[in-house]
């Protein structure tokens, strides 16, 4: 069987699951559709909350941006940390209390224990912001990977993975999104970590990449440990050292902390944990839901740094045993002829690693031309530049099983592994739209006695017109992809993750202090990144160049989510302590939600 | 609030900020802050500060939430209010 087919046999056989299981799991009632009907196992509630978490980005395209990153994969620690870090502020500051809370939505919450329709409103409107521009990427990510596996063009594919979620989304909504997830998480980390042990017995003898990371490099003789020999290799091309200290601490600092609280403002997230039976269950599952992620966290920067040990010395053979400049690059012929490097061929065709060959020798030199040593070196060897001119971050997970010779079935389940991980956040993203119109606004606002089956049905019908505007979304992306992690993650820093936190550690925080912490941690958080990144990201109306130089004491756009949240807490506990104090019913709300028992009970809406 | 519930949520508070000290100083202690002090004390081929911030800190959270979901069984059960 040719790539091809084998490609299209396993991505056929995980939609068929996906379907299968959506038939199963529909949902009877406005708790199944928002909620799971609150019967998911912890176990499972966490594998869910794992696929719902790890999207497209995490899956191919993290252990590339830690690799290859400019400064030193040790700086882009913070996504590492940051996006596993969050569980913990979930499992010990939000996921019990909004469990026993036993409600639908992250706005009701808001609304409920602010007493104040405004809240939820501002609320809802921040959580549509950060899911939409969420949701974006994902659909792009789907698109994507069905043109580079199945032949398709990108559209197409956009088109296929939203009928696929409109399959299982709009009929089983929270029960049969959670179901496919558990589903998808198993293809998603089977088809991840399956490559990273081959490359990991082949690099460091060691099957665990966990430990290969730190073990020894095993074709130089041993007698070097791994990251001693990346260092070696890269520095020796004029690139920083692999494990090279951070030039700003201060930012790397900021930018865990907006990633940490981040993960924990995002509403597609805390929605997992409605699902659960009671709230010791929303404890353990948030602990659940970490080892799966960990599974995948762990395994990422053993993945990326050995692709780019692998890559490296693919370029200069002598690299293996010795020094990379003891000897010649590799050759056009060599990778023409030789089948070991097959896996070149195959990549330059996708246009996500480029090469020329600038000075005309036949052989492809690869180094750090903006380093002056290395300048002074390619003038006198006869060099005119990088002549690897492109590699893509997407290319140090998606090359790897032909980098490790591994079969073609493997290939097939990364294609597999790539679509679940995309199609599983983006449901993830937009049952949180979805419930927020028909549960916040329609129910809550525009139409409070609409009956159970008339909610449902509304449920239903947002869900559509979610993957509708997302899918067009995905087809007519605004130019600013890129931008979207520091958009969704700051605003859910500075907006959501304060007020929910003051909904449960204060009685005091009252309704004007909610309202204002908000605004200003929405307003100052935007503005920051608008400044840098373009006002409502239209290209070219950016204030300030995008570089380090002009930030306000050197705090990036992406790690601006912190100071927001710092000064929303300021705000609203500054503007409580001068207004009137909440009522006593919403004490009394406080108190109940602070205390486990009776939860079950709290589920009758 | 009855005394019992207060004195609950008192005992999980400081439960809380215990386990919080230990997040902070696992990613951004060691980490980040205390990285360059700690050059030189390896865990097999990478320095500590790498280590913790590439594996060791996701392994401390995992610990963390069992460890917190444990003892927050325990105190349910000791001021009954477990379901």
């Amino acid at each position: 069987m040719d790539q091809f087919t084998l490609n299209l046999v396993f991505v056929g056989i995980t939609f068929a699951i996906y379907v299968g299981i959506a038939i199963w799991a529909r949902a009877g009632s406005t708790a199944e559709f928002y909620a799971a009907g609150r019967g998911v196992h912890p176990v499972l509630n966490g594998m869910a909350t794992g696929a719902d978490w790890m999207s497209a980005a995490s899956f191919i395209s993290m252990a590339g941006i830690i690799a290859l990153a400019p400064a030193g994969g040790y700086t882009q620690s913070a996504f590492l940390m940051g996006w596993t870090g969050g569980y913990v502020l979930l499992a010990l500051l939000l996921a019990p209390y909004l469990r026993k809370f036993g409600k639908f939505t992250v706005p009701e919450f808001i609304g409920d224990r602010f007493y104040s329709g405004g809240a939820r409103l501002l609320a809802v409107i921040c959580l549509i912001v950060i899911s939409i521009t969420y949701v974006i990427g994902q659909m792009r990510g789907v698109g994507v990977t069905f043109g580079r596996f199945l032949e398709v063009s990108t559209d197409t594919g956009l088109y296929i993975g939203a009928a696929i979620v409109f399959a299982y989304a709009v009929f089983g909504g929270m029960k049969g999104i959670t179901y496919t997830q558990v589903a998808q998480y198993v293809v998603l980390i089977i088809a991840y970590t399956i490559p990273a042990i081959f490359i990991s017995l082949a690099l460091t003898g060691s099957f665990l990449p966990q430990l290969g990371l730190i073990g020894d490099y095993a074709p130089g003789g041993g007698d070097q440990t791994f990251l001693a020999k990346l260092d070696q290799v890269v520095t020796e091309l004029g690139f920083t050292a692999y494990t090279a200290d951070t030039p700003n601490m201060l930012n790397m600092f900021l930018f865990t902390m907006s990633l940490m609280i981040g993960t924990a403002g995002l509403p597609h997230v805390i929605i997992r944990f409605f699902t659960v039976p009671k709230v010791a269950d929303a404890r353990t599952s948030a602990g659940w839901a970490l080892v799966f992620i960990a599974l995948l966290y762990t395994v990422a920067p053993a993945v990326g740094s050995m692709a780019r040990l692998n890559l490296t010395t693919t370029m200069w053979p002598n690299a293996v045993a010795g020094n990379a400049l003891d000897g010649d690059a590799i050759s056009l012929e060599a990778i023409q002829t030789d089948p070991k490097l097959n896996w070149v061929k195959t990549w330059e065709q996708t246009g996500l690693l480029v090469m020329q060959d600038l000075n005309g020798d036949g052989l492809i030199q690869y180094y750090n031309d903006k380093n002056p040593e290395m300048q002074a070196l390619a003038a006198e060897r006869g060099w005119q530049g990088n002549e690897v001119t492109k590699i893509d971050n997407d290319i140090m997970v998606l090359a790897n099983p032909e980098i490790a010779a591994l079969p073609s079935w493997v290939i097939a389940l990364v294609a597999a592994g790539a679509l679940a991980a995309a199609l599983s956040t983006a449901a993830g993203l937009l049952l949180a739209i979805s419930s927020a119109i028909s549960h916040d606004l329609i129910k809550g606002s525009i139409n409070p006695n609409i009956s159970e089956k008339g909610e449902l049905l509304a449920a239903r019908i947002s869900m559509t017109g979610a993957i509708l505007i997302a899918t067009w979304l995905g087809l007519n992306p605004p130019g600013f992809a890129a931008q979207v992690v520091a958009l969704a993650f700051g605003l859910a820093a500075a907006t959501i993750f304060p007020a929910l936190m003051m909904g449960i550690f204060s009685k005091r925080v009252n309704k004007e202090g909610a309202i204002a912490g908000m605004l200003v941690g929405l307003i100052f958080t935007a503005v920051y990144i608008f400044l840098y990144k373009g006002w409502f990201f239209i290209p070219g109306t950016a204030t300030f160049e995008d570089v380090p130089a002009n930030y306000l004491f050197g705090i990036s756009p992406l790690s601006i989510g912190t100071v927001g949240a710092v000064l929303n807490f300021a705000v609203a506990f500054g503007v409580s302590a001068v207004t009137r104090t909440p009522p006593r019913e919403v004490v009394e709300l406080v108190e109940s939600i602070r205390v486990p028992r009776g939860a079950g009970a709290a589920t009758g809406h | 609030m009855s005394g019992q519930d207060s004195d609950y949520w008192r005992a999980n508070v400081r439960i809380i900020l215990i386990c919080l000290a230990i997040w902070a100083v696992a990613s951004f202690g060691l980490g980040i802050v205390l990285r360059p002090a700690l050059e030189g004390i390896m865990i097999g081929g990478a320095d500590l500060g790498f280590w913790f911030a590439q594996q060791g800190s996701i392994y401390v959270f995992l610990v963390l939430i069992f460890v917190y979901a444990w003892l927050m069984n325990g105190l349910d059960r000791k001021y009954g209010v477990d379901e």
